[in-house]
């Protein structure tokens, strides 16, 4: 047995009653920077598909690259006050405490759905669906913006001018040259839009990251560990950037949708009206920004960094993805 | 320069042998495999349409600045003037170039990225 599934043993006696066992366990794909794991408690009262959370030894390398993430109290907290709020988040079951012997982690209750874009995008089992996620994605985030950050949150603040910082000064230290990527900073930067007040941003709230039901449609948002305080429209373009349309370009929110809906949603939930002009800046911001990710995971393959795997060397090569959507904003205009 | 096998040769050949084992692999190693697939399959597309693309791009940016040089220099020089913002959207032909050029890097990098206007895909978003 391992070390988490005896840990999870112990854990799943205290929430489930003595002679509770797990079953199940195991790891699921995706995110070198946090493990995900299902399993499945079984207790005297009855079973339940859990998932949990936890953050891997180092963190180390994944802050080199400039994906801060939140510590998982946070996460949790974020998650909880997201649900009160009436957003759709997987519920919460225990946070962690170090008796727990489990690291920084939580658990959560397993929601049925999908994840995968290309599926939710173009499978015949979406198509009742489909037309309406875009709609509910603009509700949903108005009601995750009107989040009260929780009492003594180490959140990050930010807004367009400190993006572009950032990512320019990881752009310069890549030492690549890549012209788009230059006229993209010079070009926002010299259009940053009015600041406004900074709200409870997701931070990244696309494709990918949202659980969908053929039903229901969103089911639960997932992945709150970017969260920060920030400019709303943030949260509404990152779902439209073209690395998220996941097979279908034409339907600019997530590759399920259009931008009308998801605005209209936005204003109907509640959410201060954003233009479709704001809202196209920050696409392009977003763009720019796994643009720049992009190049920052191929330097951290470089330099040794705790992940050396053939990713994330090849991950450099999406590089250009970013550029051809960089391309279709810049020449539509800003 | 070495011919019997090329390089392009020996890649496909390593290509093969991932796409052989690929389905005995599970979980990471499988989604691993598939990557390392990829990555070779770039290798092979560099190998083969690399030079002809890089020659175009040295004459589509000697042309737009008025400059001679190798692409390293040309490459340094345009985002040199695109930083100090001597050359923006409004300079003519500076789109174009740009467009062209990623989409000779996007046909090694990424040929299958459904990137929104993309010719193949315009009767479906008609």
């Amino acid at each position: 047995m391992s070390d988490i599934e005896a840990a999870l043993t112990r854990l799943g006696r205290r929430l489930a009653g003595d002679g509770a066992a797990i079953h199940g366990l195991q790891r699921l794909s995706g995110g070198a920077s946090m493990e995900t794991w299902a399993f499945r408690l079984a207790g005297p009262a009855g079973t339940q598909d859990l998932i949990l959370r936890r953050r891997p030894g180092s963190t180390a390398a994944e802050r080199a690259e400039g994906l801060p993430g939140n510590p998982l109290w946070l996460e949790a907290a974020l998650i909880r006050a997201a649900a009160e709020g009436g957003a759709p988040a997987p519920p919460l079951v225990h946070v962690c405490a170090t008796e727990d012997g489990l690291g920084e982690a939580y658990v959560m209750g397993r929601v049925e759905g999908e994840t995968l874009g290309r599926k939710i995008n173009t499978d015949p089992t979406f198509d009742a669906v489909r037309p309406s996620l875009a709609r509910q994605c603009g509700d949903v985030l108005a009601r995750i913006h009107r989040v009260p950050p929780p009492e003594g949150a180490p959140l990050q603040v930010s807004d367009a001018l400190g993006e572009l910082d950032r990512f320019e000064e990881r752009y310069r230290i890549s030492g690549a040259r890549r012209p788009i990527l230059d006229l993209a900073f010079r070009h926002l930067r010299d259009r940053v839009p009015p600041p406004v007040e900074p709200v409870v941003v997701h931070g990244d709230f696309r494709n990918g990251n949202l659980m969908i039901h053929p039903e229901r449609g969103v089911a639960a948002v997932l992945d709150w560990e970017l969260v920060h305080l920030g400019d709303p429209a943030e949260d509404l373009a990152w779902l439209c950037v073209g690395a998220w349309r996941f097979g279908r370009p034409d339907k600019p929110v997530g590759g399920f949708g259009d931008y009308a809906d998801l605005l209209d949603g936005y204003a109907a939930a509640g959410g201060a009206p954003i233009s479709l002009e704001r809202l196209l800046y920050w696409q392009a911001v977003g763009s720019l920004k796994w643009g720049v990710m992009c190049l920052g995971m191929y330097m951290s393959w470089v330099a040794g960094g705790a992940d050396s795997s053939v990713e994330r060397a090849m991950i450099g090569r999406r590089v250009s993805e970013n550029e051809i959507d960089l391309v279709n904003i810049l020449e539509r205009g800003l | 320069m070495i011919t019997h096998p090329t390089a392009a040769e020996l890649t496909e050949a390593v290509a093969d042998w991932i796409e052989s084992v690929r389905p005995s692999l599970t979980g990471r190693d499988a989604f691993l495999a598939r990557v390392a697939a990829n990555a070779l399959g770039a290798v092979q597309r560099e190998l083969t349409q690399g030079p002809a693309a890089q020659e175009a791009a040295v004459h589509r940016l000697q042309s737009l600045m008025g400059i001679t040089g190798a692409y390293p220099e040309l490459i340094e020089e345009l985002c040199r003037r695109l930083q100090a913002g001597e050359m923006t959207v409004d300079t003519p032909g500076l789109l174009a170039l740009l467009r062209a050029d990623v989409l000779d890097r996007l046909a090694i990098d990424q040929p299958t990225y459904a990137y929104e206007g993309r010719p193949d895909l315009a009767a479906r978003s008609a």
